[in-house]
């Protein structure tokens, strides 16, 4: 596996793109099919069974290094990294000659995932510790990194698919686009597989396969005036909902229908009305959308869908307590034609005629969803103005806000700026105080940037949200300085401040909870600035917060 | 019993010896255990430190004060209070004190490490009662690697740069990690070039008599310096301005123990780091901490609560921080290198959580 890591660790040496899809493409013309069939599912991100726990590797750790429980603690809260901290913290692996993969007993990647997270699923605590403790001995930190990531499943190699399928695509000698498509939907799982997705040519098994999605981008300058200078006419753009769902494609081809996460996870266990209704459409049709769930003509909420994702049985309790429903925005595939390059304008007329019924027809109770898939309504302005109206609704409607789509722009891969907007409404706001710091991970290892911060409640900061930091790294750092400067009391790795900081916290939303001790839950908070012209006594409090509710939020 | 060395305003003192050492205010006698900003500030009436160290400290701290000073292993007594200093192997002329007095020592490290530097005296272990010691890196992740070996990494960094035609730039910290790298590496590779306040010490270091290779200036209003093949060492603080501009395409790199992290290296944007340190590691301090005998441990600078700890559990030992101005944690970003102190030499920022009342927030920016 010394390929495969030295590729993790030309990944982590750069930032630059071009860099990144060179040393993709290197691997990947140079390992043998199995290791790079292996090595493209960890870099899409699948997801690999945890076969020895965190606290198994830190106990077996401590008791290798020689050290007690608590240190190791210690480190980790330092480091910030698992993976390295016990990598840092083993003692020198036993010196082995340089060999590459394959020669002198120095096995592949492929090899590896088989004989430590294939062969220890199932196996016993002692069989495991033996495996790894025997891994440790011949493995360099570097490499040791690496396999520890493997191991507990959570190896993130900063490189996005897009990336991966654009190395790829050099390898195979096809366009990015053709190979980001063959990427989509069902695993690379072995050696065989993946010589297939190098083929020059197209084959069979890319029936099923979804369209990579088209990602839109957040308008930088939100202000109705700004939005008008920036976008031009307000004729050429088409205006709808920013649904608060699950993006998903609905491919109907074949035999029957799949449903598509953005996540490029077959989703049809977690969804089987819409893949029902899909197999309803016409053979050779794609639609892009949302899921959504909708009940007595009342959207759910993110909350409530998010009890249906992620399952592989759905009861029937939970099919009338959550219903879904598709809600279609726009055609990707029609009679087995690929339409992503004609127009919007194109595509919605023609999408029109295969999902004529509306969304807006159930929402209100006036229509019980008998079918589960919708037309997004194009939401009506004849200027920016009466647009920005239209948005100022948003809250009401339970959306986040409009999607702005060029009429005239195809259908494009990925996150091409300029044709598809977010115009998201304007978030809450509530100046708090920094109560607790912990430490951040990756880029942030060692650095307080992780904060829990309150407001005021009878004389008292009472904390009603976790944040991770919105701040510009030097602000990071400067804050990580007041924290330990400040810190009043440490349990494990966070620390109780003395309040000084006072930060202005952006959040989507607020409502009731009893989950939390506040009686308040933000939803999606962020931190927008350090108010450094602010004393704690300057901050909100939380009634203020809870009238946030009854206005909407 | 009232110990020999108490933490006071100014810093840590010995009543008896009517002394400080490394104190962060003027005092009437400063014995400095080396020449880092953080440990000798100018403007007391009278200084102590080892020879080798006096040309380097008067580059620091400026003229005026008279600079005493005492060969390693020589002794003064100061109000009857025997006073040595013994090789700390920090950087030149860096030294342990060694402070006697009624049948009890102690020794206060300033900063220390045991691995080889060729630019100053090597470390030497002192027996004591009571060993006030540093904990920049008191943490286990922090194991050093042999010098050669980074030295070897270091050299193979350079020779693929200048064979792809792109200078090297090394950031260190000006004093001692400059002229440390500077003798490790291999200079037949290609020139070596030095910023201004690295050749300032590197001149002090050559009047006390260290060898380093020929290293060359900057000339005034060069326009391409190095044709692509040279190793130039500077300190941190160049990064972000157009010095480095003369250099044409470059491959940057930090020296720093705290390049031991990824996501150190990660956050600071180095394209390389070199884990090469002037502190102990951990391993280090526990030789250290061992070898000197002493029942009782003071930690300070660093990891002082875990360090602490560790001793308390693992050896008995009755070790407790020693909660100096400097108390609190290091934490990696809030200095240009390992040592602990802002990149330039003059400013006399104290370091890192300085702050018993903490600054208010708006205080708090620089």
């Amino acid at each position: 596996m010394k390929r495969f890591t030295d590729l993790y660790w030309r990944l982590d040496a750069t930032s630059s793109t071009t860099e990144k899809v060179a040393s993709l493409r290197d691997y990947f013309a140079a390992a043998p099919p199995g290791d790079a069939a292996c090595a493209l599912a960890v870099l899409s991100g699948a997801r690999q069974l945890r076969i020895v726990s965190t606290g198994q590797l830190r106990a077996w750790a401590a008791e290798v290094a020689g050290l007690p429980d608590w240190m190791v603690e210690e480190c980790y809260a330092h480091v910030g990294d698992l993976a390295e901290t016990l990598a840092l913290l083993l003692p020198e692996p036993e010196p082995r000659p340089d060999a590459a993969d394959g020669a002198d007993g120095e096995p592949g990647l492929a090899e590896v995932v088989r004989r430590t997270i294939h062969e220890l699923r199932g196996a016993d605590e002692a069989r495991k510790r033996e495996v790894v403790t025997d891994a440790w001995r011949r493995l360099a930190p570097r490499e040791r990194i690496v396999w520890h990531k493997l191991l507990t499943g959570g190896l993130r190699v900063g490189v996005s698919r897009t990336l991966v399928a654009r190395a790829l695509a050099e390898v195979a000698g096809v366009e990015p686009a053709a190979m980001a498509h063959r990427l989509m939907g069902d695993a690379v799982a072995d050696g065989a597989a993946f010589t297939r997705l190098l083929a020059p040519e197209p084959t069979a098994a890319d029936s099923r396969r979804p369209y990579p999605f088209f990602l839109a981008s957040g308008l930088e300058r939100s202000a109705v005036d700004h939005v008008a200078e920036d976008l031009g006419a307000v004729d050429a753009w088409q205006a709808e909902w920013k649904w608060d769902g699950m993006r998903a494609q609905l491919v109907r081809r074949g035999a029957d229908a799949t449903v598509w996460s953005r996540g490029e996870e077959l989703v049809n266990d977690a969804f089987p009305e819409i893949a029902a209704a899909g197999a309803a459409l016409p053979p050779g049709t794609v639609l892009d959308g949302e899921l959504l769930a909708v009940r007595d003509g009342r959207l759910l909420g993110f909350a409530a869908l998010s009890k249906r994702a992620g399952r592989t049985r759905i009861t029937r309790k939970l099919l009338e307590e959550i219903p879904c429903v598709f809600v279609a925005y726009d055609l990707l595939e029609l009679a087995g034609d690929d339409l992503r390059g004609r127009p919007l304008a194109d595509r919605r007329r023609l999408l029109e005629d295969l999902v004529p019924t509306p969304f807006d027809a159930v929402l209100g109770g006036g229509v019980a969803p008998a079918a589960a898939i919708f037309l997004s309504p194009v939401v009506a302005g004849g200027s920016w103005d009466e647009l920005a109206a239209r948005r100022g609704e948003s809250r009401g409607r339970g959306v986040e806000g409009l999607m702005l789509k060029r009429r005239s722009s195809p259908y494009g891969v990925g996150r091409t700026r300029g044709d598809w907007w977010k115009w998201k409404i304007e978030p809450l706001e509530i100046d708090a105080v920094l109560l607790y710091a912990q430490a951040g991970h990756g880029r942030r290892a060692g650095l307080h940037s992780d904060y829990t911060l309150g407001l005021w409640h009878d004389g008292r900061l009472v904390t009603i949200a976790k944040a991770y930091s919105g701040l510009a790294d030097a602000e990071i750092v400067e804050i990580d300085r007041i924290v330990r400067a400040t810190t009043l009391e440490k349990h494990g790795p966070v620390r109780i401040c003395r309040p000084s900081v006072v930060l202005q916290l952006a959040f989507e939303g607020v409502a009731a909870s009893t989950r939390h001790k506040c009686g308040v839950a933000v939803r999606f908070p962020r931190i927008v600035r350090w108010r450094r012209d602010k004393e704690p006594a300057d901050a909100g409090t939380l009634a203020e917060l809870k009238a946030m509710i009854d206005a909407g939020g | 019993m009232r110990d020999l060395l108490e933490v006071t305003e100014s810093g840590l003192y010995c009543e008896r010896g009517d002394f400080h050492v490394d104190p962060w205010r003027r005092v009437p006698r400063a014995i400095i255990t080396h020449a880092h900003a953080d440990h000798a500030r100018p403007g007391s009436d009278r200084y102590l430190c080892a020879a080798s160290g006096k040309t380097v400290l008067r580059t620091r701290i400026g003229g005026g004060s008279p600079i005493d000073t005492l060969r390693h292993g020589e002794s003064l007594s100061l109000n009857g209070v025997r006073v040595s200093l013994h090789p700390a192997g920090h950087l030149l002329g860096s030294a342990q004190v060694r402070i006697e007095h009624g049948g009890e020592t102690w020794v206060v490290t300033g900063d220390y490490k045991l691995h080889d530097d060729p630019t100053c005296e090597p470390f030497e272990p002192v027996r004591c009662d009571v060993f006030v010691t540093e904990s920049t890196f008191g943490l286990p992740v922090y194991r050093w690697r042999e010098p050669a070996a980074i030295a070897a990494d270091i050299n193979a960094w350079w020779r693929a740069n200048r064979d792809a035609g792109r200078t090297s730039v090394i950031l260190a910290y000006a004093l001692g990690k400059a002229q440390r790298i500077a003798a490790m590496v291999d200079p037949s590779i290609g020139p070596l070039v030095g910023h201004g306040a690295v050749m300032k010490i590197v001149e002090a270091y050559r009047a006390s008599g260290v060898r380093l290779p020929p290293i060359d200036r900057v000339p005034p209003r060069a326009r391409r310096v190095g044709d692509g093949r040279a190793l130039v060492i500077a300190p941190p603080s160049v990064l972000g301005g157009s010095w480095l501009n003369v250099f044409g395409e470059s491959s940057v790199a930090m020296a720093s123990g705290w390049m031991t992290l990824r996501g150190v290296r990660r956050r600071r944007g180095f394209e390389r780091g070199f884990a090469v340190s002037d502190h102990a590691d951990f391993p280090g301090l526990l030789h250290a901490i061992d070898a000197s005998g002493a029942r009782r441990v003071l930690v300070t600078h660093g990891f002082s609560d875990s360090l602490a700890r560790y001793l308390r559990e693992t050896r008995g030992l009755d070790a407790s921080v020693l909660p100096t101005h400097f108390t609190g944690e290091t934490p990696p970003d809030a200095m240009g290198s390992d040592d602990d102190v802002p990149d330039d030499a003059d400013t006399l920022e104290p370091r890192v959580a300085d702050a018993a009342p903490a600054p208010p927030p708006d205080a708090a920016s620089p």
